[in-house]
């Protein structure tokens, strides 16, 4: 007997489906599946939806994220069924979309700092960051910057400072880092793009 | 993609050759299938039977690094057979050009080759031009230094017993795969190309890719339904990271960057503007100084003005003919030279090259910040394998950035979408979005250059950085709204064709990049995105339009796509000269009574037999016609054969130049080649799974995708490995010159050895998913790119991860 989800919950309008599946002695553990499926999909039903696109790939399948409005947190991600590219279709990375949200426990929380030889990471805050590396940023620049080349001819770059990434993240983003390499200076600039 | 992903359902004929597009874009490979579902012949060319394989008609293996062989031959075959579309070579390509008299090649090297610099002197590649200064033609193709016959000589060599030599691919299944392809060299067939790494990652990357622009304009595929080059690419957001030229080369909407011999602004914009003298060509190119002074602007705002050259002085100045490419930026990090180093949203330990040296290098680091959603092998260097922490200088941050849907934004599709998306959720913990966190540091910098000046002090404190929301957040439709673009003062704009005259407020978003000026009135962060709002702000990037007028799946209304939200780039030449669909089944445009019809036309000017006001159809070309010859390349106008930087032949079979002559050599000491040697005899490549994603930096770190796929693997095909009386499922080491990786013996029949210059020649390959960080056991393995060297093409520095030496070894 073959039963997809809609089919079930069509079926099993009330809990007495269930029951009435196992009189006629069918396993009842896929049932159970079914039902606490039932209950996540109440929840889902309940959620805000959001639209999202998959971080992966170059495709730009479409994905609904569910958010609990009562604790905010995602509880379900699914391909989107209007968008008509997947059409609500995914592959095995992006129906596992979910497992890059906050409930996956190696998500970084913190900024965190390795001291020069330091033997550990430290958590430290955003003020710290911030402030440390502004200050590491100038004055590796200053102290290198190049003002003329060997030809003398004014080329105002900063040699001493690298910059790589990144094709994952939004394109406001991307400008964002375009734009701030240019007025540092800085020519060693790339990404995955190249690679 | 010149097309879009829809668009593959079009196609009479698909070609996938550098791509294994069911495992790495299974929904792009959706697509495909519905192609096949209507009739369509699916081919994968391909070293390794995949799962691509298993579903297309048919699969031809070829050893890696052969592709322009088995291209060029193909190229032979059409011309040979006459199978070329002649109306559409004639009319919209360089093919009736004459060439030079000083241009030629001689056993395997083009004219003005320079063997200390390792460059060409390109004054030879060039066309001859009548007294008007307009190329010189010869409508009938018969002239010998017209290009149509310079092509057939170069490709004449391309026999297919030489190419099924070098390639290993039998003469029947060349035959097989160019017969199929060059059948769609007529008007009512389509034919496409789908590719990936496996064509970019050579030293003759770019080639590789311009060998198929030459067939498909030879077969009338560009600009066409089910047609063009479709470059099914790897990250979410690579065709916006490239379109906003995160790359040393360019700035945001390709253009170039500045030049230390450019010293002011007017000789910048008069080297970088094309010129064309045919009336005919629209050279839409020659508005380059609109896009490029509307982007000073949107840098510098106010204090960019015209006195000031519009803040050209203040930009940093590439030395002339100088890379400074990843493998580059690795390579002065290694000498020590660059101290400091951001590493955003990425893993350079495990995905760049050669990564011993990379390792290497950033030990030689002050200062390393990581913006990223996990930690990764490239963030915690400094305790990575033999490495120890107690020795290690730098000083190291490592940023919380919030994942993609915990973010406002945009991406941009390989198909040119560019979709809107939002926030779904907080992110975790202290996470902010990796724009705001360079918002921030972007912003302190600027701080301390207003206290304390600094070497050209004034490009950072004049810059332009209030994208900031009241609560101190990034705000991201103002950024999105500043790349589109806006007018600086209240403009006039006037419509001479539909005799309007519109006036735009200061602060209006442009509607289109036509409205650009060069004199400071508009400020627009990305030429190519204008349009992506309207004038009154309405963001068209998020739209949901489902409707589809052509049935082609251009789906106009959704989303927005550059340039002006045209679905196929070069879209007139699918008409003839006239403006009729050349295939009248699958209608993308037609010239009706005095306008286009259909897809958003490149251009509105009418077709080319209006001799008066008509224009050619490929519009950013000088000349307005397709390169066949293609004298932008650093290698040679025509794509040549090169074998692989290290390859199992001492000899090119092709000509006495055995590796690509333009190519980069990276002289450190651990830049360590080893072609043809006893100790190294295996042909070696490497991919991805379905499972994991590039270095595997994300999905490693999921449960589930980890389970699926846990650790690294080497492919050997049975009869190597009853060679080396390798078991499947045993540990194996496998060793290039550079470095070794232990992994699992994955004994396979995918990959049979080859026939290459009457010897037997074994292909390898490895997954390049896997890091020593995660899983933490140390179980998934280390770095393919441990093995894989530091060498790239020619004009783009792409690395050559597809094709290089190893040995297998029982571990």
């Amino acid at each position: 007997m073959k039963i997809t989800r809609r089919g079930f919950l069509t079926l099993s309008g009330a809990v007495g489906g269930g029951i009435a599946l196992s009189s006629l002695g069918l396993n009842l553990k896929p049932t159970k599946a079914y039902a606490d499926e039932l209950g996540k999909m109440n929840r889902v039903k309940a959620a805000k939806q959001t639209i999202t696109t998959c971080c992966y790939c170059s495709v730009g399948c479409g994905l609904i994220c569910s958010t609990d409005k009562a604790t905010g947190k995602i509880i379900n991600i699914e391909g989107d069924a209007d968008h008509p590219i997947n059409e609500g279709s995914l592959c095995a990375k992006g129906a596992g979309f979910f497992d890059l949200t906050e409930a996956n426990k190696h998500r970084l929380t913190k900024v965190l700092y390795r001291k020069p030889y330091g033997t550990e990471w430290e958590e430290k805050d955003w003020d710290f960051a911030i402030s440390r590396i502004a200050r590491l940023i100038k004055d590796t620049r200053d102290k290198g910057f190049v003002t003329k080349n060997a030809k003398g001819e004014l080329v105002n770059r900063c040699e001493t400072i690298g910059h790589y990434g990144s094709s994952n993240v939004d394109n406001e983003e991307c400008w964002i880092m375009s734009v701030k390499c240019r007025a540092l200076g800085l020519v060693y600039i790339d990404h995955q793009a190249r690679v | 993609m010149t097309n879009h992903y829809c668009d593959l359902k079009n196609a009479d004929v698909i070609l996938i050759m550098g791509s294994n597009a069911a495992e790495h874009h299974p929904i792009a490979f959706k697509w495909i299938m519905r192609a096949k579902d209507k009739g369509a012949t699916i081919i994968h060319v391909d070293p390794r039977y995949t799962r691509t394989s298993a579903r297309c008609d048919f699969h031809v293996p070829l050893r890696s690094g052969t592709d322009i062989a088995f291209l060029g031959g193909m190229i032979n075959y059409i011309l040979q057979n006459n199978k070329y579309f002649k109306d559409y070579v004639v009319n919209y390509t360089n093919a009736p050009f004459i060439v030079n008299s000083g241009f030629n090649f001689k056993d395997g090297l083009f004219s003005g080759y320079d063997a200390q610099k390792r460059k060409y002197n390109k004054d030879t590649w060039t066309f001859d031009k009548d007294a008007n200064g307009v190329p010189k033609r010869d409508m009938t193709l018969s002239d010998p230094r017209c290009v149509f016959q310079l092509l057939k000589k170069h490709y004449s060599r391309y026999t297919l017993d030489k190419v099924s030599s070098i390639t290993g691919v039998s003469k029947e299944n060349l035959l097989k795969v160019y017969k199929a392809y060059s059948a769609t060299g007529r008007p009512d067939k389509s034919g496409t190309e789908c590719y990936a790494l496996g064509w970019t990652q050579h030293t003759t990357g770019v080639q590789n890719i311009r060998s198929m622009a030459i067939i498909q304009l030879l077969l009338g595929n560009m600009g066409i339904a089910g047609g063009g080059i479709n470059a099914l690419r790897g990250e979410p957001n690579v065709q916006g990271s490239t379109d906003h030229c995160i790359l040393y080369g360019n700035l945001p909407g390709y253009l170039k960057m500045p030049v230390a011999s450019l010293d002011t602004l007017e000789h910048y914009l008069k080297k970088c503007t094309p010129v064309s003298n045919d009336p005919q060509s629209a050279n839409y190119y020659t508005n380059y100084p609109k896009f490029f002074v509307s982007f000073l602007k949107s840098m510098w705002g106010d204090k960019a003005t015209k006195d000031n050259e519009f803040g050209y002085q203040w930009m940093p100045k590439l030395d002339d003919g100088k890379a400074y490419s990843t493998m580059h930026m690795f390579d002065a990090m290694y000498e020590g030279k660059v101290k400091g180093y951001f590493c955003v949203g990425a893993d350079t330990a495990v995905s760049t090259p050669n990564s011993n040296k990379v390792r290497k290098a950033m030990e030689k680091l002050d200062w390393l910040v990581g913006e990223n959603i996990f930690d990764n092998e490239t963030h915690s260097f400094w305790k990575g394998p033999g490495v120890d922490p107690a020795k290690i200088k730098t000083e190291c941050f490592l940023l919380p950035a919030s994942a993609t849907m915990e973010k406002e934004g945009s991406q941009s599709n390989s198909g040119r979408w560019v979709q809107w998306k939002y926030k779904a959720a907080e992110a975790p913990g202290d996470a902010i979005p990796v724009g705001e966190i360079e918002l921030k540091i972007m912003a302190e910098v600027k701080k301390l250059y207003q206290k304390e000046g600094g070497p050209n002090a004034s490009a950072i404190t004049n810059l332009k950085w209030d994208y900031f929301d009241s609560k101190g957040h990034m705000d991201v439709l103002k950024i999105s709204q500043q790349i589109n673009g806006h007018f600086t003062k209240d403009t006039v704009i006037e419509d001479k064709a539909k005799g309007t005259s519109t006036l735009f407020k200061k602060g209006q978003c442009v509607p289109t990049f036509g409205n650009l000026k060069d004199d400071g009135s508009t400020a627009c962060g990305n030429w190519i995105m204008a349009g992506s709002f309207d004038e009154k702000g309405f963001n068209k990037m998020a739209k949901r339009g489902k409707d589809d007028p052509t049935g082609l799946g251009l789906f106009p209304n959704w989303s927005f796509a550059w340039p002006v939200n045209r679905r196929i780039i070069y879209n007139r030449a699918s008409c003839d000269v006239h403006g009729k669909p050349y295939n009248p089944k699958r209608k993308l445009l037609e010239w009706v009574g005095n306008k286009w019809v259909g897809d958003v036309p490149d251009g509105p000017w009418p077709p080319m037999a209006n001799k008066e006001k008509g224009k050619y159809p490929f519009i950013m070309k000088a000349d307005g016609v397709g390169s066949i010859f293609g004298p932008a390349m650093a290698e040679g106008p025509f794509p040549e054969h090169y074998e692989p930087v290290e390859s199992p032949l001492t000899k090119n079979p092709m000509s006495g130049q055995l590796n690509n002559p333009a190519i980069y050599i990276f002289k450190s000491d651990l830049d360590k080649v080893a072609s043809a040697s006893e100790k190294y005899p295996y042909v070696c490549t490497t991919y991805s799974c379905t499972e994991h994603w590039c270095s595997g930096a994300l999905t490693r770190w999921q449960a589930w995708l980890l389970e699926a796929m846990p650790e690294l693997y080497v492919e050997i095909g049975h009869k190597l490995a009853e060679e080396k009386g390798i078991k499947n499922g045993s540990r194996v080491k496998v060793s290039s010159i550079r470095g070794e990786v232990e992994c699992v013996a994955m004994v396979t029949r995918r990959f049979k050895p080859f026939t290459v210059e009457a010897k037997t020649v074994h292909q390898v390959g490895l997954p390049f998913n896997y890091g020593w960080l995660f899983p933490a056991d140390g179980s998934g393995g280390d770095s393919t790119n441990l093995l894989t060297p530091s060498v790239g093409d020619a004009n783009v520095f792409c690395p050559e991860y597809k094709a290089f030496m190893v040995n297998v070894e029982k571990a």
